[in-house]
């Protein structure tokens, strides 16, 4: 069997990214994601990599466009007031077709906020967050296990794609420690090819330009619409969800990262008392799982979805059911958490009231 | 080229274009074009080049050269882009002695936005956003780049030129080498202040213009080398 740790949240990222073969690390620190830097500092040195405390997270997410323009593997983590920051900077990355991983250990919001955990940044992440036409893939981990394993998932979806991937974590994934299974060998990045886009100086070949500008009467249109096919794709092949206990549901709860831990524990105590209650949990935020979503929504009629905001991701869960199905919400935003009692307590609500 | 007539940016790059050459290091180079004018420097250098956002030159320099270090990075920015909106960067680019070559274009004016004040606008200069003249009272005073940086003890070398004669274009070019060189001899961050001709939005003519950086604006920014640590260290 792997090896197997007892790790924080936090270190995990470090480990997953270093395992991912990425050797370029640029950021400012922020709480509550102060471990991935601070340990980031330690190994990228030890591993022959690159660490850059910036001067801000603006700084930060362009050291990043330059490595990935240069065609390696890079990436930055921050909080909600620091990535916020970093949205002109991706918007460019996504103009320019590069792909970056930035890890969001989300925190209560708007403006400084508090440092306790919240899921506020889901809209910010999964509508493109900077300006112009673009999208994010957005990976939503849900143990310390997934913070040590979607790095990887996130690089090789964000070359494939040529896209900027994001990681929406939370104070409270970050913070926890949990045993993590390292599961996979890690990547040399010396067994990481050049890609076709890096600019390493033009010796050989024809120069290659990185911009996201076209000037040209109708190129940019032309452009978007490209990108937009792309999206298609990615919309098509790679939504990711989990599934659990939905075949004989009567109503489904719908949750992503520690909500989907709360849902899970309400799920069981409801289980229990013979309610036949069922977990959706996406995985990929951007993009959304609506096709698995949209056929569940013919045969359940009632969806919960919980969330540490005021109501963000269920906008994409009333897009993907159409209005067919009754969906009730449970929100703690600001930096609240809910618990299993009182997620149980507005199951039981919803359930009694059922046909 | 997309320059007006008159403008420096073509002379610049044409000394830049010599120097990659001479120096042996085109098949190695990646430059950097900003915003403003010489966004379109990605198209008139025959070697790899990027586009960043506005001011973070610096920064995508730092992670380009840090990512394959056998590149030979050059930032190419003007004043709206270096002295405004990327100061944060190029402070502390200079501050960690990145091993980059920046090129600063300074015609106190911005010119693609169509003339607006700039950080280095001079006390009293006109511009669309100064129409009587910069006011030192409400508008405050200009940035002085070179004398900023030579502030710190990061930067290896920080020169100003001019590109309005002969002799000073030949200055520029051997400052440009300078810069150029140090790098590929990993010694640090060098810089490269140019004033630099703009008489579309200074409302001149050509000739006009030379003789306003020659008379007015030299003045303001003295020419001359900054730090030299190769000096320092001898």
């Amino acid at each position: 069997m792997a090896e197997k740790r007892l790790m924080y949240g936090n270190h995990a990222v470090v480990e997953g990214v270093i395992a991912a073969g990425c050797r370029f690390f640029a950021g400012y620190p922020i709480t509550p994601q102060n471990e991935i830097p601070e340990l980031m500092s330690i190994r990228m040195n030890e591993e022959g990599g690159v660490f850059i405390q910036t001067e801000s997270e603006i700084a930060a997410i362009n050291m990043l466009f330059g490595a990935a323009a240069a065609g390696k593997r890079a990436m930055t983590s921050s909080s909600s007031p620091g990535i916020s920051l970093m949205q002109e900077g991706l918007s460019y990355i996504a103009g320019a077709d590069m792909p970056v991983l930035v890890v969001n250990v989300i925190r209560g919001g708007p403006g400084l906020g508090n440092i306790a955990p919240a899921q506020s940044d889901y809209y910010q992440a999964t509508r493109g967050g900077g300006h112009g036409d673009y999208f994010t893939i957005t990976l939503a981990p849900h143990t310390v296990q997934d913070l040590f394993e979607f790095p990887r998932l996130a690089f090789e979806l964000a070359e494939k794609y040529r896209n900027p991937a994001l990681i929406l974590a939370d104070g409270l994934l970050g913070q926890m420690m949990e045993p993590v299974e390292f599961s996979f060998e890690p990547i040399d990045p010396k067994d990481l090819p050049d890609p076709e886009w890096a600019l390493s100086g033009c010796g050989g070949r024809e120069r290659r330009i990185v911009r996201s500008y076209d000037l040209k009467q109708g190129r940019l249109e032309e452009l978007n619409v490209l990108r937009s096919k792309k999206y298609k794709k990615i919309k098509d092949n790679e939504q990711r969800y989990d599934a659990v206990e939905c075949d004989d549901a009567h109503m489904v709860i719908v949750a992503y990262g520690t909500c989907a831990r709360v849902a899970a524990a309400a799920m069981r105590i409801a289980r229990e008392k013979g309610l036949k209650v069922g977990l959706f949990r996406p995985i990929t935020l951007w993009p959304f799982p609506s096709d698995v979503l949209s056929d569940m929504s013919k045969r359940i009629k009632n969806f919960l979805v919980v969330e540490m905001n005021c109501g963000q991701m269920i906008d994409d869960v009333k897009l993907a059911t159409e209005f067919r199905s009754k969906i009730d919400f449970l929100g703690r935003p600001g930096g609240g958490v809910p618990t299993p009692p009182e997620l149980y307590k507005k199951i039981e609500g919803i359930y009694g009231g059922m046909q | 080229m997309r320059y007006c007539p008159g403008c420096g940016h073509g002379v610049v790059h044409r000394i830049i274009g010599e120097l990659l050459v001479e120096l042996n290091v085109r098949e190695r180079a990646v430059g950097i074009a900003p915003v403003g004018c010489s966004v379109f420097a990605d198209e008139y250098f025959n070697c790899d080049m990027i586009q960043p956002p506005h001011g973070r030159g610096p920064a995508v320099s730092t992670g380009i050269k840090r990512a394959r270090p056998e590149c030979i990075v050059f930032s190419y920015q003007g004043d709206g882009d270096l002295a405004a909106i990327g100061t944060a960067e190029i402070i502390h680019a200079a501050g960690r002695n990145e091993n980059i070559t920046v090129i600063f274009i300074n015609n106190a004016i911005f010119g693609m936005t169509g003339g607006q004040m700039a950080p280095t606008t001079l006390p009293g200069m006109r511009s669309t956003t100064s129409v009587k003249g910069r006011d030192i009272k409400k508008q405050g005073y200009p940035m002085k780049i070179c004398e900023l940086l030579s502030a710190l003890d990061g930067p290896y070398y920080l020169e100003r030129c001019a590109v309005t004669t002969p002799k000073n274009i030949i200055k520029t070019k051997k400052a440009l080498k300078t810069a150029f060189r140090n790098q590929v001899e990993n010694k640090g961050f060098s810089l490269v202040e140019i004033l630099s001709m703009c008489p579309t939005g200074w409302g001149q003519t050509p000739v006009q213009a030379k003789k306003w950086v020659e008379e007015v604006m030299s003045k303001y920014y003295p020419l001359g080398v900054f730090r030299n640590r190769a000096e320092e260290e001898k």
